[in-house]
């Protein structure tokens, strides 16, 4: 009886991890396999359109408002020591190693990755996937690649814009509204950050983070119960499982990075 | 080459911990219009993914002109599928792509042809379902019947050898509902193609098939020409054909007595 | 939407990111110090480093002219010998120059300040490779203190 229930656990378990290897594989396949440069460009070129352009405003907004908030706060504390003149670099690397990739992967994954989710889900809902696949066009390429690739090209640019942008609000209030010496703002900043150690390793943080909120997006609307429900709480576990997982990933990657 | 398109041997297929078939065997003649029955629920969907090597049977064989659709590799069903298509119940249109560009779409995927001879195709197909004029409209301004007939010039546009319609008749009104059957019908006998119409409703079926099968609990209870199937003997048949709410097929799910479950509260 | 204005918006985006990666890499980062190709290196044993890094940067008259490499320990002596990174836009340092060990500000970071020494027809210029001799370790508070109240007995 005992016995019973541990051996159909195990198949049970041996099963699914079979499954989800399969899938693994498959994705791998259909994501990393040769790809048809005629039909993938334009494919990736419209993708690219909706997840990134489309993602852009918000990015530029947020970023310009978090740069100011940094000049701000910054400014406030580092005044009392009279340190203000540490304003530029403080700013450029709390940007640079932190807010710009965590905060772009963040809404990222609320804005496109919930986006990206609903769209599969409703297509597997409305029979899209399943008559795509009868149709002899793997969904897989036609549809989970494109949107993949979109994803992790995009996430890096728009970090990158991200932080530029948040850097010049961090000029604007710390230089043009609270007087700090903009020659000063430079030029501590040019001393302090590093081309490698800063902003490679920024850019190296989003993608990675693009790779895990991207695969964590399309997985969920893939593998969706196909019933509003199931889309409604597809969508929520995108946002949900991606920004921790973001967040996780932040810590492992600071602490390989910068914690020697 | 015989003359049978799909043969379904001793197929049992399970969902879950749910038997959908037991041992069921079918039969599907070349350039005949096959129609299968059955009421909603029994796995009349499943039964066209099985054939379309979408899901793979616990038991059994599936083949499609002579080769086993269960057995095929990945590369090789793709293969395969290119000669078989399938309308599905809601029409499945892609909805980023306008109806003009939904028929093009397996052409595109499939060929090289040059832009001009694919929007020859398309308007070809396009016209044989009546839709040349709504080719710009996207699938969401379409009405019901016009996106299932949109899905039928798709389904047709890389004429295919087996069509496979999975309840074309559901939830149209009269009108489309006739101009669909009268295409089904017509498209078999001008493509030379070979049709199978999952359907449960019962004058539209009998009025175009040319061999019917009747489907209820997991296997077949009848099988004939339309009107073979009229003389039936079996109780089981002459109900789902009548149309009768109780009968040899309960109306009721499974339960226990009802008296006993009212008791229960008490 | 048609796909050639899509292309286009597409193509603005990624311009637009190469634009703001470039403002990081040299207005944010100033890319000119990192390249391995535009360096020499010098090395230079002090006493004791304090909190100098690797990648700290070494300075002539406040103008950054190099940074700090590697730091290691010398197995023999047991002194830190450090390694530096000097453009090669600055190779005419007399081998008379000294480096102090400098912080900016009171609780600033620490950094190397390389004084040029005196050129006369015997003194050579310093090469890659070459060892500065030359040196003042940091001051550490602690000892500065225990200094202060030893002298005062
Ligand atoms: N993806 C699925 N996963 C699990 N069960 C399913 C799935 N699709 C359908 N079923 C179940 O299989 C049975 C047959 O479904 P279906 O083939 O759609 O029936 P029909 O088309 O005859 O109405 C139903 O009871 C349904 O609940
Ligand atoms: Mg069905």
């Amino acid at each position: 009886m005992l016995l019973d229930r541990v051996q159909r656990l195990g198949a049970t378990t041996l099963q699914s991890i079979a499954g989800l290897g399969k899938a693994a594989l498959m994705l791998a396949g259909a994501v990393f396999g040769k790809p048809n440069v005629r039909k993938g460009l334009p494919l990736l070129i419209k993708q690219l359109y909706v997840v990134g352009v489309l993602s852009l405003l918000i990015i530029l907004v947020s970023g310009l408002f978090i740069g100011m908030v940094l000049g701000l706060q910054g400014y406030t504390v580092l005044v009392k020591f009279g340190a203000e003149g540490m304003l530029g670099p403080l700013v450029a690397l709390s940007l640079l190693r932190e807010l710009g990739p965590v905060v772009t992967a963040l809404l990222f994954a609320g804005r496109a990755g919930s986006a990206l989710t609903a769209e599969i889900g409703l297509m597997k809902a409305t029979e899209q996937l399943s008559s795509m696949e009868m149709m002899a066009v793997d969904p897989l390429r036609r549809i989970i690649a494109p949107r993949f690739w979109a994803g992790v090209i995009s996430m890096p640019l728009l970090a990158i814009i991200f932080t530029a942008v948040g850097i010049l609000g961090g000029h604007l209030v710390g230089v043009d509204w609270l007087g700090v010496d903009a020659g000063s703002y430079w030029s501590s900043m040019q001393a302090n950050v590093d081309l490698h150690q800063d902003v490679f390793n920024g850019i190296i943080k989003s993608i990675v983070f693009a790779f895990v909120v991207m695969a964590i997006a399309l997985h969920k609307g893939f593998d969706a119960v196909p019933t509003s429900e199931g889309i409604a709480k597809a969508t929520t576990e995108t946002v949900v499982t991606a920004s921790l997982a973001v967040l996780a990933f932040d810590f492992v990657l600071t602490a390989l990075m910068f914690g020697g | 080459m015989s003359d049978l398109m799909v043969d379904i041997q001793n197929l049992t297929f399970s969902r879950g911990d749910r038997l959908i078939y037991d041992g069921m065997s079918m039969r599907v003649k070349r350039g005949q219009v096959t129609a299968i029955m059955g009421p909603s629920g029994i796995g009349k969907t499943t039964l066209l993914k099985l054939i379309g090597g979408q899901l793979k049977p616990d038991q059994g064989d599936i083949l499609f002109q002579g080769r086993s659709i269960p057995k095929m590799s990945r590369a090789e069903l793709y293969q395969t599928r290119k000669s078989m298509s399938m309308l599905f119940q809601s029409g499945a249109l892609f909805s980023e792509l306008s109806v003009f560009d939904n028929v093009a779409f397996p052409i595109r995927e499939h060929t090289k042809l040059p832009e001009s001879l694919i929007r020859t195709m398309v308007l070809m197909k396009l016209e044989a379902v009546g839709l040349r004029g709504a080719r710009d409209l996207m699938p969401s301004e379409l009405s019901g019947g016009m996106a299932r007939r949109a899905a039928l010039a798709r389904a047709i546009a890389l004429d295919p050898e087996l069509i496979m319609y999975d309840e074309p008749f559901a939830g149209q009104d009269p009108i489309s509902m006739g101009i669909v059957v009268k295409l089904i019908r017509e498209l078999n006998n001008a493509l030379g193609l070979t049709s199978i119409v999952v359907s449960h409703d019962v004058a539209e079926v009998m009025s175009i098939a040319d061999y019917v099968y009747l489907v209820a609990e997991k296997r077949v209870i009848g099988e004939g020409t339309p009107e073979q199937l009229r003389q039936h003997e079996s109780p089981l048949v002459q109900q789902f054909l009548k149309g009768e709410a109780d009968g040899a097929v309960p109306f009721h799910y499974k339960a226990a007595p009802y008296a006993d479950e009212l008791m229960e509260l008490l | 939407m048609n796909s050639r204005k899509i292309e286009l918006l597409v193509g603005v985006f990624v311009a637009f990111a190469i634009g703001a990666f470039f403002v990081l890499a040299f207005k944010v980062a100033n890319a000119g110090f990192t390249g391995s190709g535009d360096t020499y290196t010098l090395y230079a044993d002090f006493e004791n480093i304090g909190g100098l890094r690797p990648r700290s940067p070494v300075k002539v008259g406040g103008v950054v002219v190099g940074r700090v490499a590697a730091i290691e320990l010398d197995k023999q002596y047991y002194t830190p010998r450090v390694r530096l990174e000097i453009s090669r836009q600055y190779d005419n340092f007399p081998e008379t120059s000294s480096l102090v060990i400098l912080t900016s500000g009171l609780l600033g970071e620490q950094y190397l300040g390389l004084q040029p020494g005196f050129i006369d027809d015997s003194v050579h210029l310093l090469q890659d490779g070459d060892l500065i001799e030359d040196t003042r370790s940091a001051m550490v508070l602690e000892e500065l203190i225990g200094q202060f109240l030893f002298n005062r007995n």
